[in-house]
């Protein structure tokens, strides 16, 4: 067994193959991208022609992965945390129906919110719909409970959610992999012809159900060969670390931590183990990445027994993700930083890069929008969000996934004029044609421009499930034909890009204006990638 | 044998290349290694780093400590200066010189390169213009990770065979030209440390 240093969102990727997956659904988001996109490099991914293509949204990816499941197959579904909001509704269900094949959901969250807009714990999701819930505490394990949690989902007959932070998707160690990749299921119908119809006769069986296998989910924490009690000599605290805060609290304790440790990376939270700890230790404290769920479990309403100590009585930072220093600071240890950071040093955000298409859209929008006052611009997510920033402070909201058409819809109904949403192709492909389709049909007057830079590039230039399609949907949508206007996103074209916008904001109703040119990292990548294939010279390895 | 090292530049300057080699000479010396990355939204030229630790026990954290970086490494003068709360007393700091300026209140350059010089273990390189002298800017990177080999606890030979590793697909001629840069960034170092 030779070890492979892999990312944690690799160790997933390479746990799912070896876990028998015949198909992985997804669509891209920081920091769970590259456990679809391992996939679809993988050489026994690639062999057994599992399915690995990127999906429209969460959603469809959701209902993708859960009718492969229905069909008896293995599948694995991942996506961002606020991913799982636009999935919400088949994640739910599905753990109402539970599964045929296993099915584990990938959710990788971003506390800190290094490239997202909250920092929403999907712990929570798990809870609400009371299934089990996975959270690895280091790469090695990322592996192993992905490999295992088909096999645990199928023998509970439930979706089972695996959950990681940033810190564990974007770093690397040695992982040693098994030997094969297990074999994929056979094709086969679910043996209850009614579980997966949820009508309401139905559904209230299947509610009984999940209500009847919370003492099993339970049960399989208590006996996970992943969850441990970890014994100490000094029993005036005891520290329960969920996923990933082992490691922080390991980190200051090179010799061993003095006080018990108990270990949580599977849920629900066994009881039992709880208990254990509490019994033979004074206090507790309670470190864990993200919302203090356990901690608020442990003490209930009236905060009765034993001090629980944690997020919620200011011992560690309510916001923000956990790091060694924080974890020295709660247990009162001493740590000495270097030197300050010296006063010149400046703060340097991301930016659009330089040559990129949505340059060309912002400057010809400021102009136009410039004799209108602030205030007029929806925005959307995507490297156009940037445009937020200096030098075009373009764009007044950046809340979800599609916002920028439905937000400037509503604003047009309150009586804004102009209101313009800026939205990418794959961002409307997501989620803008549903928003799209209600202004039609409202003829509600406003301007989107769907920077088109063919390519989901903040994510590292992933195609769109409608890439060269984008006005033919709009027309399918109902847009009129003399509204939808492409241009080549060019600073040749800025004249007539300011014209374009001024005389669509003047025609009252939906007018889409669609500026296109490629990605330049995409195009560079692929200039690259195709000289590396003539053997050519080509850059080194940038990522 | 313990080595943290924090790698800094700015989004798109290709920094984990030199992750990489690092990571394949861990590898081949048996060491553990546990390194974060960058993903995402600061890859489009903002501030990135990568927390690179190796060591000969296991290793528990991916973040390192503040006060516990035995070196710096930067391909941008600025940017060196953002992580030195990581850095230990014993730590250097080796970065390039070459400013990479995509914001308008960067500072002046001559503040920088005095910062640098006040610190007590630096080694400031001109990457840059010897990665051009060798005959690519593109190898600049190789260049700092030769500049930063002689405070790594590894063997020069196998940072060698990481970059034989690693580049071999591309070519030997990119083989020869990063390990002339390795060597090029190396004996600045020695002869300026």
């Amino acid at each position: 067994m030779t070890k492979k240093l892999l990312l944690g969102v690799e160790a997933i990727g390479q746990g799912a193959i070896d876990g028998g997956i015949s198909g992985v659904y997804a669509y891209p988001g920081t920091p769970s991208t590259e456990i679809t996109e391992y996939i679809q490099g993988n050489e026994v991914a690639i062999e057994r022609n599992i399915h690995k293509e990127w999906s429209a949204n969460e959603k469809t990816a959701y209902e993708s992965a859960l009718g492969m499941s229905y069909a008896g197959k293995r599948a694995l579904v991942c996506m961002k945390h606020v991913g799982l909001n636009v999935a919400a509704d088949p994640f739910m269900n599905s753990a109402m129906t539970g599964i045929n094949g296993g099915l584990i959901i990938a959710v990788a969250d971003d506390p800190s919110m290094h490239s997202s807009q909250n920092e929403q714990d999907s712990r929570f999701y798990g809870k609400f719909a009371m299934i089990p819930i996975l959270e690895p505490s280091n790469q090695q394990e990322a592996y192993e409970m992905t490999r295992n949690g088909f096999e645990l989902s199928e023998q509970l007959g439930t979706p089972v959610l695996l959950r990681i932070t940033t810190r564990l998707a974007h770093s690397r160690a040695g992982v040693i992999p098994a030997e094969n990749a297990s074999p994929e299921n056979k094709l086969k119908l679910p043996a209850d012809p009614l579980q997966f119809i949820l009508l309401p006769a139905f559904a209230r069986k299947r509610y009984q159900t999940l209500l009847d296998k919370q003492v099993k989910f339970e049960y399989a924490s208590e006996i996970s060969p992943f969850n441990s009690y970890i014994p100490g000599n000094d029993h005036s605290l005891g520290i329960i670390c969920c996923g990933i805060a082992l490691n922080y609290l390991q980190e200051n304790f090179p010799e061993g931590c003095p006080y018990p440790i108990l270990k949580i990376v599977q849920y629900p939270l066994s009881s039992k183990m709880v208990r254990m700890i509490e019994q033979q230790t004074d206090k507790l404290l309670v470190i864990e990445e993200g919302y203090p769920i356990v901690e608020e479990q442990l003490k209930g309403f009236f905060n009765y027994g034993k001090p629980v100590s944690g997020k919620l009585d200011g011992t560690l930072p309510r916001t923000g993700e956990l790091n060694p220093d924080i974890v020295a600071n709660a247990l009162q240890l001493h740590f000495q930083p270097g030197e300050a950071i010296p006063e010149l040093v400046a703060n340097r955000p991301p930016a659009l890069c330089k040559g990129c298409g949505h340059h060309d859209m912002f400057r010809a929008l400021d102009e136009v929008t410039a004799d209108y006052g602030d205030g007029h611009v929806f925005s959307d997510i995507g490297c156009y969000t940037l445009g937020v920033l200096p030098p075009y402070h373009s764009g007044n909201t950046c809340v979800d996934m599609g916002s920028s058409v439905t937000m400037a819809k509503g604003a047009a109904d309150a009586g804004l004029f102009p209101a313009v949403a800026v939205i990418g192709d794959s961002t409307f492909t997501h989620s803008g044609i549903t928003g799209l389709l209600d202004a039609v049909y409202e003829k509600s007057n406003i301007v989107i421009m769907i920077g088109d830079n063919e390519s989901t590039s903040m994510t590292g230039g992933q195609n769109s499930s409608a890439l060269g399609r984008i006005e033919s949907i709009c027309i399918g949508a109902g847009v009129s034909p003399q509204h939808i206007h492409v241009i080549e996103a060019l600073p040749k074209n800025h004249g007539d890009l300011v014209d374009l916008i001024r005389q669509e904001i003047q025609y009252k109703g939906v007018s889409v204006i669609i500026p296109r040119r490629e990605c330049i990292q995409k195009s560079a990548r692929r200039v690259s990638e195709s000289k590396r294939q003539k053997g050519g010279e080509c850059s080194l390895l940038k990522l | 044998m313990k080595c943290d090292i924090v790698l800094a530049g700015v989004g798109g300057q290709g920094i984990l290349s030199i992750a990489t080699v690092l990571g394949f000479a861990a590898l081949e010396n048996n060491l553990y290694l546990k390194q974060a990355e960058t993903h995402g939204m600061s890859q489009r030229g903002g501030a990135v780093q990568s927390y690179l630790r190796l060591s000969d026990r296991p290793i528990h954290s991916d973040l390192i400590p503040y006060g516990k970086a035995d070196l710096i490494l930067s391909v941008e003068p600025m940017e060196s200066l953002r992580y030195l709360p990581f850095l230990a007393p014993h730590g250097y700091v080796v970065t390039n010189l070459t400013p990479f300026r995509n914001i308008v209140n960067y500072p002046e350059f001559e503040l920088i390169t005095e910062q640098i010089r006040s610190l007590s273990h630096a080694v400031a390189i001109d990457a840059d213009a010897i990665a051009k002298e060798i005959g690519s800017l593109k190898v600049s990177n190789m260049v700092m990770l030769g500049a930063a080999t002689p405070f790594i606890d590894l063997a020069f030979g196998s940072i060698e065979q990481g970059i034989r590793e690693i580049f071999g697909r591309k070519g030997d001629d990119m083989v020869i030209l990063n390990l002339r840069a390795l060597h090029a960034g190396r004996e600045f170092s020695m002869a300026n440390k």
